[in-house]
């Protein structure tokens, strides 16, 4: 018996399947694979629908190419079979959406295909997914409970449609569906701290200005990025610069240079904070920013995008990272243009801490408050 | 309703095209001319909205058509985070295959545009379809995935925040792949057979959203011409290798027009090049500030260039000199851009509305208008007697009823 991602293939296992899912898996980056993959892929299409939890079981810590290229025999599978007028293993599905330990994705996949297949099934199902590691299926429960939360409140049961209203914020991981519970409950009267669901990171210190002539700062390794210590001084554009406290109280955490140093062009900035972690964990990285910008975690520079004025939203990038235990240092670089446009004025970030899912982590204690401001 | 050529001869590509498909971004000859005759002038919808079908997501992208399957590309999810290939019968609109896939780029674009941004490229045989994520799939005619990549997995800096939208061209045997933007940018050469890189070349750091054109010539040797804000670069497909550069920059949003040996840049206004025979030279025959395009391309038919700038007005010129012949106001604005079929210009603007001019008319005439009443940001497919158009939320095909 073959196993792949921890679920047994059965019946659907032999050894052409599984060397066919093996080379899928195989497949990496810059087409490499490729060739094998489609002639794999030819060949699990032709299966059954009752190899389809399989297929996605094969998905399980796949990259996404190969998991892409599972999807595409998958698709293909349940296309023909609701075609012909035929049923997929509803049954074997559901098992496979109900079993966290599987990757969100064929999850969420999982659930598609009970829902195209016998839609009551998918909606009884719903009520269950409102912690799902899977945002997507996690997004159907709070769409599920909005629809009660206003039930209440047309009905004039306030309490009933805040406490429903509260229980779909705490599972609501969307910025839509984040937005609208928030609107709603203060519409009722109650208070939300959208900083906090998010986890946005608000109190810095920043140092400032370095130069950013022709956009060389982007590349050019000013001090901050050899020596980060909160005491340090550094040769800035004008003169010896030191680190000054710096905390944005905007709703959604942003972290505005053009504050402490005015409306600059061709300037470059770092902004640094302590984040205490409660363990070793992996966590992401989500920042928002139309500057170019580079961010360091613990000294290591984690990435870097010189792109300047194209747009921001919140979780623009999303940065893997493993947190260690206690205190982690997150650097920051942003750089203004030379842009004059009145939507370029903007130089500055938002950067939040959380899982996977885009729940926050939250930092045991906020060192920045000993720090003394120069 | 078409002219009995082959394009295979025109176009030198594979054996899987014919006369009436439209294989590409404006076309097989990515110029936005069709040979079809007898489409409908007069427009209306009782007439001639032969079938609209509902889509699963959203695009701009144009449709492909290709005998009697039409294939467009879409976006959907909460996050449009799933890409979405879909083939139609061009008969009734019913829908053959839908596949979808996980993005694996960046689904991050200005919000007028949408990650089902690019139009796909086919040979007759295979499609490829590229979104502004940079992922690419390559699947046969029948929804069978063969191959694909995720550019910006290999290249995680190649992305731009307002989105993506260069259409992908085949010359010969090479997929090219054009991923400029202002930080990681570059023009991909890949085996269309297996989604290798062939080459692949660094491009001005620029925020880019033109489609190259493909210059085919009578000995089968073919070149990419790349439009950047740099110019025009002309390039070996086999190689990657610049042959030559017009280098006085050019529009990063109309693309060139092809015709003939002539090229017609969206570079001061629009700047006409003859390009050498030799493959290796260009000579700049005129240029014209009042002929400016907007975010549609210019289009050439017959000795004639058309340019249709951001105020909706489209200006006729003489091909030779450049000299303005006419204008004429349509009602835009346009976000796609036009084709030409049987002496008719074939406009949709981003309300809805298509527009059709008599080019016969001394000045130019509208002579037919249909509100189809959702925005419109593509350019229409022309094929086998019909328009194809589509929104974010419907496709159509429009044609007279009668020649089903």
């Amino acid at each position: 018996m073959l196993g792949l991602g921890g679920l047994p293939l059965g019946q659907a296992a032999d050894d052409g399947f599984a060397k066919a899912v093996a080379t899928l898996r195989a497949v990496g980056g810059e087409g490499q694979g490729n060739t094998a993959a489609g002639q794999a892929l030819q060949r699990l299409a032709k299966g059954g629908p009752e190899t389809i939890p399989a297929l996605l079981s094969a998905m399980d810590g796949a990259n996404p190419f190969a998991a892409n290229y599972l999807r595409g025999a998958v698709e293909v599978i349940s296309g023909n079979t609701l075609a012909k007028g035929g049923s997929l293993p509803l049954v074997e599905l559901g098992e496979f959406l109900l079993n966290k330990s599987h990757d969100t994705k064929p999850r969420a996949m999982a659930f598609d295909l009970i829902r195209r297949a016998d839609a009551k099934a998918a909606e009884r199902l719903v009520p269950g997914l409102l912690s799902d590691p899977s945002v997507d299926l996690r997004r159907e429960a709070v769409t599920r409970l909005l629809g009660q939360a206003e039930g209440l409140a047309k009905a004039d049961n306030k309490p009933g449609a805040v406490l429903l209203y509260r229980q779909a914020l705490d599972a609501a991981r969307d910025l839509d569906q984040i937005q609208r519970i928030s609107a709603e409950l203060r519409e009722l009267g109650r208070k939300v701290d959208l900083t906090r669901h998010f986890g946005f990171l608000i109190d810095w210190n920043v140092v400032g200005p370095f130069h950013n002539k022709g956009r060389a700062g982007f590349a050019e390794v000013f001090g901050p990025e050899k020596d980060a210590g909160l005491g340090a001084e550094y040769a800035g554009l004008e003169g010896k610069v030191g680190w000054k406290k710096y905390s944005t109280d905007d709703e959604y955490g942003m972290v505005n240079f053009n504050e402490p140093y005015g409306a600059l062009k061709e300037v470059t900035g770092y902004a640094q904070t302590e984040f205490i972690s409660a363990s070793d964990r992996p966590a992401e990285l989500r920042l928002g920013c139309k500057n170019a910008w580079k961010i360091w975690l613990n000294g290591e520079l984690v990435f870097g995008r010189d792109e300047y004025h194209r747009g921001m939203r919140i979780d623009q990038y999303k940065l893997p990272v493993q947190l260690r235990k206690g205190a982690n240092t997150i650097l920051v670089k942003a750089c203004q243009n030379e842009q004059k446009e009145e939507w370029t004025v903007q130089w500055q970030f938002q950067l939040r801490v959380c899982d996977a899912t885009g729940t926050a982590i939250h930092s045991l204690e906020k060192k920045n408050a000993e720090v003394a401001a120069k | 309703m078409k002219k009995q050529l082959l394009i295979v001869a025109l176009a030198g590509s594979a054996a899987g095209v014919f006369a009436g498909d439209w294989t590409g971004f404006r076309g097989p000859l990515g110029n936005g001319v069709s040979d079809e005759i007898g489409l409908p002038v007069k427009l209306s919808a009782e007439k001639h909205m032969t079938w609209k079908t509902a889509l699963p997501g959203k695009g701009l992208s144009s449709p492909l058509v290709v005998g009697d399957r039409v294939f467009v590309t879409a976006s959907g999810g909460t996050r449009q985070d799933r890409l979405q290939v879909i083939c139609l019968n061009s008969a009734d609109g019913s829908v053959n295959w839908k596949r979808q896939f996980w993005v694996m780029g960046s689904t991050m674009c200005h919000k007028k545009t949408s990650v089902a941004a690019p139009t796909p490229v086919t040979d007759g045989k295979l499609l490829y379809a590229i979104f502004s994520s940079n992922d690419l799939f390559c699947l046969d005619l029948d929804g069978n995935l063969k191959w694909l990549r995720g550019l910006t997995v290999d290249y995680p800096n190649a992305r731009n925040s307002l989105g993506m939208a260069s259409s992908l061209v085949l010359a010969g045997d090479v997929l090219v792949a054009q991923v400029e933007n202002d930080s990681e940018s570059f023009v991909a050469g890949l085996d269309k057979a297996t989604g290798r890189n062939l080459w692949k070349i660094d491009r001005p750091k620029s925020a880019n959203w033109t489609t190259a054109t493909v210059r085919r010539e009578k000995g089968g040797r073919e070149q990419v011409l790349l439009q950047s804000g740099k110019g025009i670069h002309a390039v070996n497909p086999s190689s990657g290798k610049v042959v030559w550069h017009y280098a006085d920059g050019a529009a990063t949003i109309p693309s060139s027009a092809l015709s003939g040996d002539m090229l017609f840049v969206p570079s001061h206004g629009l700047t006409a090049l003859k390009l050498g025979a030799d493959g290796q030279s260009f000579e700049q025959k005129w240029r014209s500030g009042r002929l400016r395009p907007g975010t549609a391309s210019p289009i050439v038919h017959g000795r004639k260039v058309y340019s249709l700038n951001n105020a909706g007005v489209l200006a006729c010129a003489d091909v030779d000199s450049g000299n303005r012949l006419w204008q004429l106001r349509l009602d835009g604005p346009f976000g796609g851009s036009p084709v030409v079929a049987d002496n008719h210009l074939y406009v949709f603007s981003e309300e809805g509305l298509a527009q059709v001019v008599d080019l016969t008319a001394p000045e130019g005439a509208v002579v037919g208008k249909m509100d189809l009443g959702e925005m419109i940001q593509c350019s229409p497919a022309v094929s086998n007697g019909a328009l194809f158009v589509r929104s974010n939320g419907h496709i159509w095909k429009i044609s007279n009823k009668t020649r089903l």
